[in-house]
């Protein structure tokens, strides 16, 4: 395989992982708005298309053609930036994300269903995570507006802290696997389906509750959405935001949600692989190979993503200092008795 | 493609430094230092050390610069004023920067393991080993005892912090 071609695949690959982690954000705003309002007794948005569909289209166009305001009084160059680093951080994680079997394979061992596979993949996500607070912490900064500032102060700070326990719910699975490459991990619990993931038979559902209360946090949704509470904020760090500004930080929420979700399904639930194992033997036919990894993934991804809007649609915002202390006092010790207790198994075995 | 890609982060590398010493504005001169740490981060890269990378671009750029920015967010610093600098750091610091610059050159120049590819080659190039692995044995093994004793270091400092947070936080209430 030459360096033209590698360029030309990767390129293709990107293009399309980009295409459709866009569609897919527009759409779990839809799914949100739809679920949300099922579960408060009324139909959510029906007008636009059959069921609905057509409204995250015609939501975008709305955002993009509207007036693009920005206040006399912000410090331009950084109010302009970080929008676009917040944007950035949420899309770039998905490039070491593998979403399907890497059994099937192109000319020269080329993988299709991973735009790269590092062996820092892990990592990698946690990097780029830390520093899309950037986008947020410098947005209500340089909005000059007080409730600006003080929602990107809390978000800071909850970003920061919340960023600890995730990172530490993680060791567990990472010390099973012992690697942080994301298909290896995968590899490692997916022999017998269900009862090899990380999740049940890892015995890592403490890292996995860990896990989802700092990723709620981490992605500033409820019940953690102190950042932009409206009742006390109007919206937190992008108040002062309008137009395709505003669609910049809403599109790089849900797709921190849908990065979040693919690391849980590839850490905790075992991937791409089937729930069921070896029981239902593949085909040989290799569409079905390769199609049927992707379908796995894509259905625990969007339980995971079904599970937050139905949290979101339940339970009552926290209080800010409930929030830190539930952090700092319960996750934190927690998620390091986890590692303790998971090092001690591993070492017993 | 490792040479161009070395010059272009390199060149971030030396925009962002000398960016941070000309801005007035604080906020400027933190982003400069991050943009400083992450063109470092992918050389560290580029020498295949993986794992340091991604470290660097964790603890620095995610965790260090955010309080950093959070300092200059919350005391509100106003811009650098501007003074024309003293003589003596004029006429003596010049020639310190030149001679520091010269014996650094020198070392670099001719110590024969600090040559890219060799580097490259110890940290990368052995079959069924990653980065980390190989990272791991050394610290928990050769480098063991230093290791834990920068551990105990940084927590005597993490205890000192708490210390002084409590007892500034005492005094207040006591005054109040």
């Amino acid at each position: 395989m030459t360096i033209l071609q590698f360029f030309i695949w990767s390129l293709l690959k990107v293009i399309v992982v980009t295409v459709v982690m866009l569609m897919s954000v527009a759409y779990t705003v839809l799914l949100e708005r739809k679920l949300v309002g099922r579960i408060q007794n009324r139909w959510g948005p029906s007008r636009v298309g059959p069921f609905g569909l057509l409204q995250p289209l015609v939501d975008g166009a709305k955002l993009f053609l509207k007036e693009d305001l920005i206040p006399t009084a912000v410090y331009r160059p950084l109010y302009l930036i970080s929008p676009v680093i917040a944007l950035a951080c949420a899309l770039i994680s998905i490039a070491v994300v593998p979403f399907g079997s890497p059994e099937v394979t192109g000319p020269g061992g080329f993988h299709f269903f991973a735009i790269s596979d590092v062996n820092i993949g892990l990592l990698v996500i946690l990097g780029i995570t830390s520093i899309g607070v950037y986008g947020i912490a410098l947005s209500g900064w340089s909005s000059n507006n007080k409730y600006s500032l003080l929602g990107s102060l809390r978000s800071s700070a909850q970003l920061i802290s919340y960023e600890l326990a995730l990172g530490l719910s993680l060791v567990g699975v990472v010390l099973r696997a012992g690697s942080l490459n994301l298909r290896e991990i995968v590899e490692n619990q997916g022999k017998h389906g269900l009862l090899t993931w990380n999740l049940f038979g890892g015995f890592q559902f403490v890292a996995f509750f860990i896990y989802l209360m700092a990723a709620y946090a981490e992605t500033n949704r409820s019940p953690f959405d102190l950042p932009e509470a409206e009742s006390e904020l109007t919206a937190g760090y992008h108040t002062e935001y309008s137009s395709m500004k505003f669609a910049m930080f809403f599109m790089a929420e849900y797709a921190n949600m849908i990065t979040v979700g693919c690391v849980a399904t590839l850490l905790f639930l075992g991937g791409w692989t089937s729930p069921f194992g070896d029981l239902i033997p593949l085909p040989q036919n290799i569409v079905i190979q390769s199609l049927l990894p992707i379908f796995w993934f894509v259905l625990k991804v969007f339980s995971f993503l079904f599970l937050y809007v139905w949290v979101r649609g339940t339970l009552p915002r926290f209080r800010y200092d409930q929030l830190m202390s539930f952090g700092w006092c319960y996750l934190m010790p927690l998620a390091i008795l986890n590692i303790v207790a998971t090092s001690l198994w591993l070492a017993y075995k | 493609m490792q040479l161009i890609l070395f010059i272009v982060f390199a060149a971030f590398c030396l925009a962002g430094a000398i960016n941070l010493l000309l801005q007035t504005h604080p906020i400027n001169s933190a982003l400069s230092l991050i943009v400083v740490m992450t063109s470092l981060a992918v050389l560290y890269l580029q020498l295949g050390a993986e794992f340091l990378a991604a470290a660097q671009v964790i603890v620095y750029a995610g965790a260090i610069m955010v309080l950093f920015t959070f300092v200059v967010m919350l005391l509100n610093a106003g811009r650098e004023e501007r003074t024309l600098g003293s003589k003596a750091a004029a006429i003596v610091g010049f020639p310190a920067v030149v001679a520091l610059l010269a014996v650094l050159a020198t070392v670099v120049l001719h110590a024969p393991s600090l040559d890219g590819a060799a580097f490259g080659d110890n940290l990368s190039n052995q079959p069924g080993k990653t980065n980390l692995d190989q990272l791991s044995t050394v610290l928990f093994t050769n480098l063991l005892l230093p290791f834990e004793v920068t551990s105990v270091l940084i927590l005597i400092a993490i205890l000192g912090a708490v210390a002084l947070a409590r007892h500034g936080n005492g005094e207040r209430t006591a005054g109040e």
